[in-house]
């Protein structure tokens, strides 16, 4: 399973990163959205986990670039702003598979990706 | 409403009386001054229109008497002219003479006489037996005597008949003379009188110029009694004047002195007979005046009643409504704040919860930290806190976007439990049991979620104040058989007194003032629970708590606004 994590806080991004390359996923972190589109043109992803709220292009818009690139890609859509709950109805009109909200329990994640894939 | 209540809001009583004394005085003003000068008016056209009336009978009646005397005068100088003195002493010729008189002239004359120039009554004819009498020392006798005739006042003479007499002197060739005298009765006087038709009382009589009546009248005496009216000054023409009589009686009074003669024609009537037609028209004006009166009165206070209290209302209304904006935008203030710190929060918060994960996650995967518990203990222990630092984060955030929730379906127990979760915290501070008992067979139904999250706080918040430490709160919520779901907050507080219960939900009415109550909670409360279709009833006992009872209709858009209010002193 190849992962692109993509979020503006370094600290947290690349600390997600790490550990879930010690349970065995293989996780690759930016932490701005061309970057991510960039790396999203030479690398195949399984799966993208997304911070909605980014400078420049946010997590809906580079969803629908990456989709362009990979449209088999599955999306996780991470956000520091209200409760699972509040973003049940509108996840599926985004076409996201799922919503969670920080901070992250890493198991609950790696259930939501198993459950995706 | 007490002073304290509506302190802020218009003084509505000096509106009030500012309106009345405006419109009243508008509208009263002109009328009153209006129906005095009508009244003066009246009255005065009324007086002057008796006064008139009185100077017209006088005149017409003066000229009768008038005419009476002077025609019986110039019969008698005739007969005096035309005859000589030997046929005037002929008792024959004398008789017919006066049977000629009362044929021409009908009544008066009642005898007939000649009389020398000694004053013996040579000649006489009529009822009475007067022939050879003496009148050399009566008045009329020398009065025509210097001045060739004479009407004379009434008197009683020789015969003690009251009479008047006109004399007519003879001159004789040789120088000697004779008189010429007829007695007048009374009579045709009185009926000349009588017949007058007067008015008010009226009384038409004849005095001589000291007084004395000449003929009788009808209140102020028998002929030849003193008047104990005033005699009136001396004038050429009918005059009226107003006096007092003996009986202090207003009086009217047309007198007219009749010329050649010693007689002054007297007309008295009564002025309160005569202004009786002026008092029916008086009570007239009065009760004109009265009905108007009260009938503007009574539109001026009714509408000016009616016109502030829905100013009153209206006012109440607009500051309400200004106050539910006021405390609508602090909520979603504080719901925005609440939610931006949240968010704030949760990005480092989800650092840490990494970097802790990731030591859990070494100490897990690096054999030589495993197996130190205290490590281990310590990165559990930050992760726990990190959770619930999450949780707290999560609800602010769930609750800040569900203020501005509309119409959704609602999980009654979900609601509670996110306003109880914010008021945990002093439950536990201050030792208050919250006992929650939803039960399991209310179905999910639509309301809105925010203003439901409010009343549900101002209820809960309210009965936190009432508490003391140690007291209890039950939540109590079931169907109703109407198809309702009734939520119940019972405390054990301090309780509301039956006096302050019937103003509990009213705007700016608060028990607690001194400690910064607005008086706005409970009528915000009341008005939401109004807004969303449901009821609100308030029982209390005071030291006993108090139950707070709202009634949801399940299915809510069909009814709603039927809301009443209740009070129920317990």
């Amino acid at each position: 399973m190849r992962v692109l994590l993509v979020d503006d806080e370094e600290e947290f991004v690349s600390t997600l990163a790490e550990r879930l390359s010690m349970r065995g996923i293989e996780a690759v972190w930016t932490t701005t959205s061309l970057e991510a589109i960039e790396r999203a043109e030479s690398e195949i992803f399984d799966l993208a986990v997304l911070d909605v709220k980014m400078p420049k292009i946010g997590g809906f818009a580079l969803k629908d670039k990456l989709q362009d690139k990979q449209p088999d890609m599955k999306f996780i859509f991470l956000t520091g702003y209200g409760s699972e709950q509040d973003f049940k109805s509108i996840s599926a009109m985004l076409g996201a598979d799922y919503y969670l909200v920080k901070p992250v329990d890493i198991e609950a994640l790696i259930d939501k990706m198993k459950k995706i894939l | 409403m007490s002073p304290e209540t509506s302190g802020h809001l218009f003084n509505y009583r000096r509106i009030w009386r500012s309106v009345v004394l405006l419109t009243g005085g508008v509208a009263l003003v002109p009328l009153i001054v209006i129906t005095i000068v009508d009244y003066k008016v009246t009255q005065q056209s009324i007086e002057s229109e008796i006064l008139m009336r009185t100077t017209r009978i006088v005149s017409n009646t003066r000229r009768a008497i008038s005419f009476f005397l002077s025609e019986r005068r110039s019969a008698l100088e005739f007969i005096a002219q035309d005859n000589s003195f030997e046929s005037l002493n002929d008792p024959k010729r004398l008789l017919s003479i006066l049977e000629n008189l009362q044929k021409s002239f009908g009544g008066g004359f009642v005898d007939i006489g000649v009389i020398d120039s000694s004053g013996n009554q040579r000649n006489y004819v009529g009822p009475y037996e007067l022939e050879g009498r003496n009148y050399l020392d009566q008045e009329w006798y020398s009065e025509a005597v210097d001045h060739g005739v004479h009407i004379s006042d009434v008197f009683l003479g020789y015969r003690q008949v009251p009479h008047m007499v006109i004399a007519v002197k003879r001159v004789m060739p040789d120088g000697s003379f004779c008189i010429l005298r007829a007695a007048i009765g009374i009579t045709p006087f009185e009926e000349l009188l009588s017949n007058l038709e007067l008015e008010g009382m009226g009384d038409a009589f004849i005095i001589n110029y000291e007084g004395i009546l000449q003929t009788p009248s009808r209140y102020h005496g028998k002929v030849l009694d003193k008047l104990s009216l005033e005699i009136p000054s001396y004038s050429n023409k009918s005059e009226v004047f107003e006096v007092k009589d003996s009986d202090g009686q207003d009086a009217v009074i047309g007198y007219r002195f009749i010329d050649k003669t010693p007689f002054i024609l007297m007309i008295v009537k009564s002025k309160q007979e005569l202004m009786r037609s002026w008092f029916g028209t008086r009570l007239e004006l009065i009760a004109f005046l009265i009905i108007s009166v009260t009938v503007i009165l009574t539109v001026i206070l009714g509408t000016a009643t009616f016109m502030v209290k829905k100013i009153k209302i209206a006012d109440k209304r607009r500051v309400m409504t200004l106050h539910e904006i006021e405390y609508a935008n602090k909520l979603a203030s504080i719901g925005r704040l609440a939610a931006s710190v949240a968010h704030e929060i949760n990005n480092p918060l989800a650092i840490i919860n990494e970097k802790a994960g990731l030591i859990k996650d070494l100490f897990i995967y690096k054999k030589e930290y495993s197996q130190n518990p205290k490590l281990n203990k310590v990165v559990d222990d930050i992760l726990r806190s990190i959770k619930r630092a999450g949780t707290i984060t999560r609800r602010l955030l769930t609750f800040a976007r569900n203020l501005q929730a509309e119409i959704q379906p609602i999980i009654l127990n979900d609601v509670i439990e996110e306003v109880l979760n914010f008021l945990r915290n002093e439950a536990e501070v201050r030792d208050i049991n919250i006992d929650v008992d939803i039960s399991e067979d209310i179905p999910m139904f639509e309301s809105d979620r925010g203003k439901l999250q409010q009343i549900f706080l101002n209820i809960i918040n309210n009965a936190f104040a009432a508490l003391s430490d140690g007291g209890s709160l039950k939540i109590e919520a079931m169907l109703t058989g109407d198809g309702a779901v009734s939520i119940e907050f019972t405390d054990n507080g301090c309780g509301i007194s039956q006096e302050n219960l019937m103003h509990i939900f009213e705007p700016f009415f608060s028990t607690r003032r001194s400690e910064g109550g607005t008086g706005l909670g409970l009528s915000i409360t009341y008005n939401l629970v109004r807004e969303i279709g449901g009821r609100i009833v308030v029982t209390s006992e005071p030291s006993k708590g108090t139950r707070f009872t709202i009634t949801l209709p399940i299915r809510n858009s069909e009814n709603e606004g039927e809301a009443d209010e209740s009070i129920i002193g317990g």
